[in-house]
């Protein structure tokens, strides 16, 4: 029993704990892009002052943050209502449904973004089907703005809303539903009072898992998003990848470690519950 | 009737179309005859024949099989032994911790994972002169990420199974090991199969770790597709990309009928 607790713990320690402190190291030291590795260690906070004194790296991370939490509400708007539908529809059908939400996850993550860019270039099939409709003869483009931006997160995110939404609305209790509805409360009133606070785990455990990767989002701005869409997760790469700046990348990461760190832990303590008393 | 409201199942038949519209169009695309991925020029095979003689496309797309089959084998011996642990080990020391770190990289920002063990190999290679970056460095990492969302599973399955029969094999004399091997191992076996399928499609799928980790040498296909991306849109992307929704709908049916059993 030892082993099977160690040998899984041990590699957790090795390759995802331990490497935070050599990031934490490295991000004390300063640049040296002469020498290779390009870092000279020390005990310097420049690359942390640098990072929330400057105007363009706080941009970034105040667009990361809004960005990360209007997309994860509009997919909280578009996956409630699929999660409610596929855990009320009739029981044999519920696998199905549900596997229509997850396949595209299982296909690249990569070429799901790639399918918008094709969609929302300025040529691209929305805007010729917009003007072949005669719905908007100069339709704008919407590839290269923060609008593709959240579309794209949207997008390739909703299968984590789904999903765990689906798991508390499956567990619901829905008699009690019926006895609101038959007590008289309207449909809206019974979904704030009774449907709502019912699956609020699910919602939460749905957001975090869209919040917490999207705040570190690469690919997505990177391929839809302008020159002008700042998220810190792609200021890292380019720090690291485009400028070899290796302490302030790590910097970066620190910060958004720190960051997410409260989200992290709540997700893990929601996780537990919902896995320890089903 | 409270089940049957209109407004969820409008949203369900729009989200499914928001899904699905996208990924029909990058395969009708994939037959286009014109090397503009957004006109329609009618029905043609080129792109088809041009990835086909691709050899840097395929190359890598060989490598990153070769990778996949054996990081999702090592996440799914980790991520069964991890996620046993969560489920039949109520108390040891740093419990807590280990259930933080198998459940932090499944929602960890792929970028501070990337950076952070590339530091690692990095380090490893000044102070102990290996492993060199390319396919081991990469299997690590890919293992490190996905061997959690095994674990869930493993985790979620053992959770809600009939504890009964492990405690009768037990009772008639079993012993701990021999327990596990010829119950509880058969038992969860289905999802120990597609935690595998989950592995070996987010190790096939992943750019940014990869990008990281990789070293100079090493191109995955992730990678060779990002950098063909990167400068817009190419039909033979298309053709790939029929083929891995074609793959992922096979493997994903496999893996259904696996945990419905």
């Amino acid at each position: 029993m030892r082993a099977v607790i160690a040998l899984p713990f041990a590699w957790l320690i090795l390759f995802f704990l331990l490497p935070f402190a050599l990031v934490l190291a490295i991000a004390l030291g300063t640049n040296a892009p002469d020498s290779a590795p390009p870092v000279e260690l020390g005990w310097s906070l420049a690359n942390f002052r640098l990072l929330f004194t400057d105007d363009l790296y706080l941009a970034a991370w105040l667009s990361s943050l809004r960005i990360a939490a209007t997309s994860t509400l509009a997919t909280l708007l578009l996956g409630y209502p699929m999660a409610y539908a596929i855990a009320r529809a009739r029981f044999k059908l519920r696998p199905l449904l549900l596997m229509l939400v997850v396949l595209p996850f299982w296909t690249s993550f990569l070429i799901r973004i790639y399918a918008w860019m094709g969609l929302l270039a300025e040529n691209g099939i929305l805007n010729q089907f917009l003007r072949w409709s005669g719905l908007v003869s100069h339709p704008g483009t919407i590839l290269g703005t923060e609008w593709a931006v959240h579309l794209g997160i949207v997008y390739a995110y909703l299968p984590f809303m789904v999903l765990p939404l689906y798991a508390t609305l499956e567990k619901l209790d829905w008699t009690l539903i019926e006895a609101a509805a038959d007590l008289g409360a309207k449909p809206i009133a019974t979904f704030f009072t009774i449907t709502l606070p019912l699956s609020l785990a699910g919602i939460v455990a749905g957001c975090l898992m869209v919040f917490i990767p999207t705040v570190g989002e690469f690919v997505i701005p990177d391929l839809l998003g302008g020159t002008d869409t700042l998220m810190i997760g792609k200021v890292l790469w380019d720090e690291f990848f485009t400028n070899a700046d290796w302490p302030l990348a790590s910097a970066v990461a620190i910060c958004l470690l720190v960051l997410l760190v409260g989200p992290i832990v709540l997700f893990q303590r929601q996780q537990a519950k919902s896995l320890e008393q089903p | 009737m409270v089940g049957r409201a209109r407004f969820p199942l409008a949203v369900l038949c729009f989200g499914y179309a928001f899904l699905y519209v996208p990924i029909a169009l990058v395969i009708a695309y994939s037959f286009n005859a014109s090397q503009l991925v957004t006109v329609w020029a009618g029905f043609s095979l080129q792109w088809w024949r041009a990835l086909l003689h691709n050899e840097a496309m395929l190359s890598a797309a060989w490598l990153s099989l070769r990778i996949a089959l054996v990081s999702a084998t090592l996440s799914a011996l980790l991520g069964l032994a991890a996620g046993y642990v969560l489920a039949r080990v109520a108390r040891f020391p740093g419990r807590l911790l280990f259930g933080g770190l198998v459940i932090a990289p499944m929602v960890m920002p792929e970028v501070v994972m990337g950076i952070s063990m590339l530091l690692l190999f990095v380090g490893s290679q000044q102070f102990l002169g290996g492993p060199d970056r390319g396919f081991i460095t990469i299997v690590i990492a890919h293992t490190t990420f996905s061997l959690s969302f095994v674990a869930i599973v493993v985790q979620a399955r053992l959770t809600d199974f009939d504890r009964s029969l492990e405690e009768a094999a037990m009772d008639l004399g079993a012993t701990p090991w021999t327990t596990f091997l010829t119950v509880t191992l058969p038992l969860i076996a289905p999802a120990i199969g597609s935690g595998w399928l989950l592995a070996f499609t987010l190790s096939i799928d992943d750019l940014i770790m990869t990008q990281f980790v990789a070293g100079a040498a090493t191109q995955t296909l992730p990678m060779r597709v990002y950098s063909s991306v990167r400068l817009g849109v190419d039909p033979q992307i298309n053709v790939l990309a029929t083929i891995i929704v074609a793959v992922a709908a096979v493997a994903l049916m496999i893996s259904a009928r696996l945990t419905r059993r």
